[in-house]
């Protein structure tokens, strides 16, 4: 942590002494239920941050009627996280701009979800709308359904921290559009025995860095003027493999299951060039 | 012309760029429902509103006057009713009147006064061979270019547009919704972007029976505005989504065509992809493009398009505006958000995001073989939303 994060932290605790200074604490371990039903988006925020600075650290969020942006304003590392499972619908930009905690939706997510995302994890037993992890920075989303439009657009990484998406099902146009880092795996409906569907146009449109894995044939026209489609190599094999043992995880299935994909089914769809637009707008 | 500076922004821009929230439920036995649910759905979407604008569309609210033409008008002075008034009686048999009841609330500021005229048009006097529909079309439109500080919110039998200045929840409690009945209702939470919120410019649109209430913006209105002009549909309300309700009134009441033909007139494929279809498909969509070209509509666009019999969900072919359609045994709904959706019915047969460009529509029963309940072409790729 760099010494100008390590003084804002430290001035976050102390500004949560302030705060929680004859109020009751909570244990780190204990479920928190709160009944959102009828609760702004702001009230309720307020609310989980205001129990996160008292020491909560699990909440279950019940009757969740299209509530937005949660999970945004906390924090949270590998050694203290938070958690937050969402029963109900939740609203758009879920988990947008979350730097660490981990979120399970029980349903599906509506558009935006992970905007902006910095760290953490959101697992959706689901399906997901439009433009999830737009311009996404870091952390995992697991999707067990499908997912909508503009999903993965804008994503990007740099050093240690590549943003990584998993989508069960089926994606839909403008996929990873101007993507410049991080990497997408459609498994296609794979767990639900489903041959792969060819569907989507506009894939990876202005792509200029990162990777899409795709199971099943996808077509020329399909794809992006900039996008160029391979197997994937080794060592990307294994990275697939490792996060669909995640995805199996997230969702309580057998990885043996896993072990059927095929690579050979699997299609790499990445930037030609790291600079597609190098000499369009100046020479 | 009306001197529209007094409603319009002061650069006089000629469309409004919305951002809105849209509900949309029908009961396809054609059993008349209460409005809670959407009053109830569309206040969930109160964020994506800010207060500018909030209206309603009910069908088959006025069962005990079926066969008259209902004239919802708003009027901004005492002067501009007796002048309309006056119009009316000319050219129409006025059968019964009255100022449509209302509940004064607090956040209701400045309403204008609005009465709704059941009538039917003078048709004796015509000289000429046209429908009772186009001579009301006209009327109308007459009222609206020419009439001071009058507008005409609706204009079909057995059904009425609500709208105004407010939250649509605060709009509903206004004109005491509660109290009315019907088997198709849609509503608009309004969140105009560059001109002033104003009554006329809350959504639904209407033109007869046809009603559209609309989150986007229509890129291509000047194009459509000045083809629709030629078949004199005049717009006066100043906003962009006025043109989807002339066009669809031109293409399915005047010219014809099946709904799911608009729908494709409005978003047909890119070139790219027709040039990929088979002879059949290609030479309709060639056809389409090239005969109605102008009504292309261009831009980011969520639309809930209704008449008696009929309610399609519909997008922009790359759904740049989000859409959520749902059933519950006779109900269909669509909405911007599934929450909303989900709020009003705790279970559903089938939840799903409509693909880009392709309508969901439900239809009236007719009888059990023609059980066409939600038509529109679901595509492998649509997104399929789990239902519990």
């Amino acid at each position: 942590m760099s010494t100008a994060a390590a003084r804002e932290r430290r001035a976050e605790s102390r500004g949560q002494e302030r705060k929680t200074r004859g109020k009751k604490i909570y244990s780190p371990g204990e479920w928190i239920k709160i009944n959102t039903r009828g609760v702004h988006h702001k009230d309720l925020n307020r609310e989980i941050r205001a129990l996160a600075e008292r020491g909560a650290r699990k909440f279950e969020l019940r009757k969740v009627y299209g509530q937005r942006y949660i999970g945004t304003n906390l924090w949270g590392t590998e050694r203290d996280k938070i958690k937050i499972r969402v029963y109900g619908t939740p609203g758009s930009d879920m988990g947008a701009f979350m730097d660490g905690p981990e979120i399970e939706v029980f349903g599906n997510a509506q558009d935006a979800t992970g905007n902006t995302m910095n760290c953490g994890k959101i697992i959706i037993h689901g399906s997901a709308g439009d433009v999830l992890g737009y311009g996404m920075r870091g952390g995992e989303i697991y999707v067990r359904g499908n997912v909508g439009y503009r999903v993965g657009i804008h994503m990007k990484e740099y050093m240690d921290k590549v943003p990584t998406i998993v989508i069960g099902g089926t994606m839909q146009d403008f996929f990873g559009e101007y993507m410049a880092g991080g990497r997408i795996i459609v498994l296609n409906k794979f767990f639900e025995g489903n041959p792969p569907i060819r569907q989507s146009y506009f894939i990876g449109t202005g792509m200029h860095g990162g990777n899409i894995f795709v199971r099943g044939d996808v077509e020329a026209h399909q794809i992006g003027a900039e996008v160029g489609m391979e197997e994937p190599t080794d060592a990307e094999w294994k990275i697939i493999e490792k996060y669909v043992g995640n995805y199996c995880k997230a969702f309580g299935l057998e990885a043996r299951q896993a072990k059927l994909l095929r690579r050979e089914k699997f299609r790499r769809l990445s930037a030609k060039s790291t600079r597609p637009y190098g000499r369009h707008y100046a020479y | 012309m009306k001197d529209l500076s007094k409603v319009n922004n002061p650069y006089n821009d000629e469309k409004v760029i919305s951002q809105c929230s849209i509900f949309g439920m029908m009961n396809t036995s054609g059993e008349l429902v209460s409005g809670v649910p959407i009053i109830t759905a569309i206040r969930n979407m109160h964020e994506r509103g800010n207060g500018l604008g909030g209206g309603f569309a009910i069908y088959g609210c006025y069962p005990d006057r079926p066969d008259d033409y209902c004239l919802q008008i708003m009027f901004n002075t005492l002067v501009s009713r007796e002048e309309t008034e006056n119009y009316l009686e000319r050219f129409f048999h006025i059968h019964h009147s009255e100022e449509i009841p209302t509940c004064p609330l607090d956040a209701i500021k400045n309403p204008p006064d609005v009465w709704r005229y059941f009538v039917h048009p003078k048709m004796e006097e015509m000289h000429e061979v046209i429908s009772e529909d186009d001579v009301v079309t006209r009327r109308v439109m007459r009222i609206n270019t020419h009439l001071e500080s009058a507008y005409v919110f609706s204009s079909g039998k057995n059904m009425g547009v609500f709208k105004g200045v407010g939250f649509p929840e605060e709009i509903a409690d206004y004109f005491c919704l509660e109290q009315y009945k019907g088997y198709i209702w849609t509503a608009h939470g309004r969140f105009p972007t560059n001109t002033q919120g104003w009554w006329g410019g809350a959504h639904p649109f209407s033109q007869l029976d046809w009603t559209v209430v609309h989150n986007g913006e229509i890129s291509s209105y000047g194009a459509n505005r000045r083809f629709l002009e030629m078949y004199d549909y005049i717009c006066t309300m100043h906003t962009d989504t006025e043109v989807i309700a002339y066009a669809v009134d031109l293409l399915a009441r005047k010219h014809g065509l099946p709904i799911e033909t608009v729908m494709d007139i409005f978003s047909p494929p890119v070139w790219e992809q027709i040039d990929r279809m088979g002879p059949d498909e290609k030479k309709y969509f060639n056809m389409l493009r090239s005969t109605y070209g102008s009504l292309l509509l261009n831009g980011p666009f969520a639309i809930i398009v209704a008449h008696h019999g009929e309610m399609v969900a519909h997008t922009d072919r790359i759904r740049l505006r989000p859409m959520v359609a749902g059933i519950k045994g006779d109900m269909v709904y669509a909405s911007s958000e599934e929450s909303a959706i989900r709020l009003v019915s705790k279970e559903l047969d089938r939840v799903w995001i409509p693909t880009g460009g392709h309508p969901v529509i439900a239809r009236l029963k007719v009888d059990e073989k023609h059980d066409v309940i939600v038509g529109g072409k679901e595509l492998p790729g649509t997104t399929v939303m789990e239902a519990d």
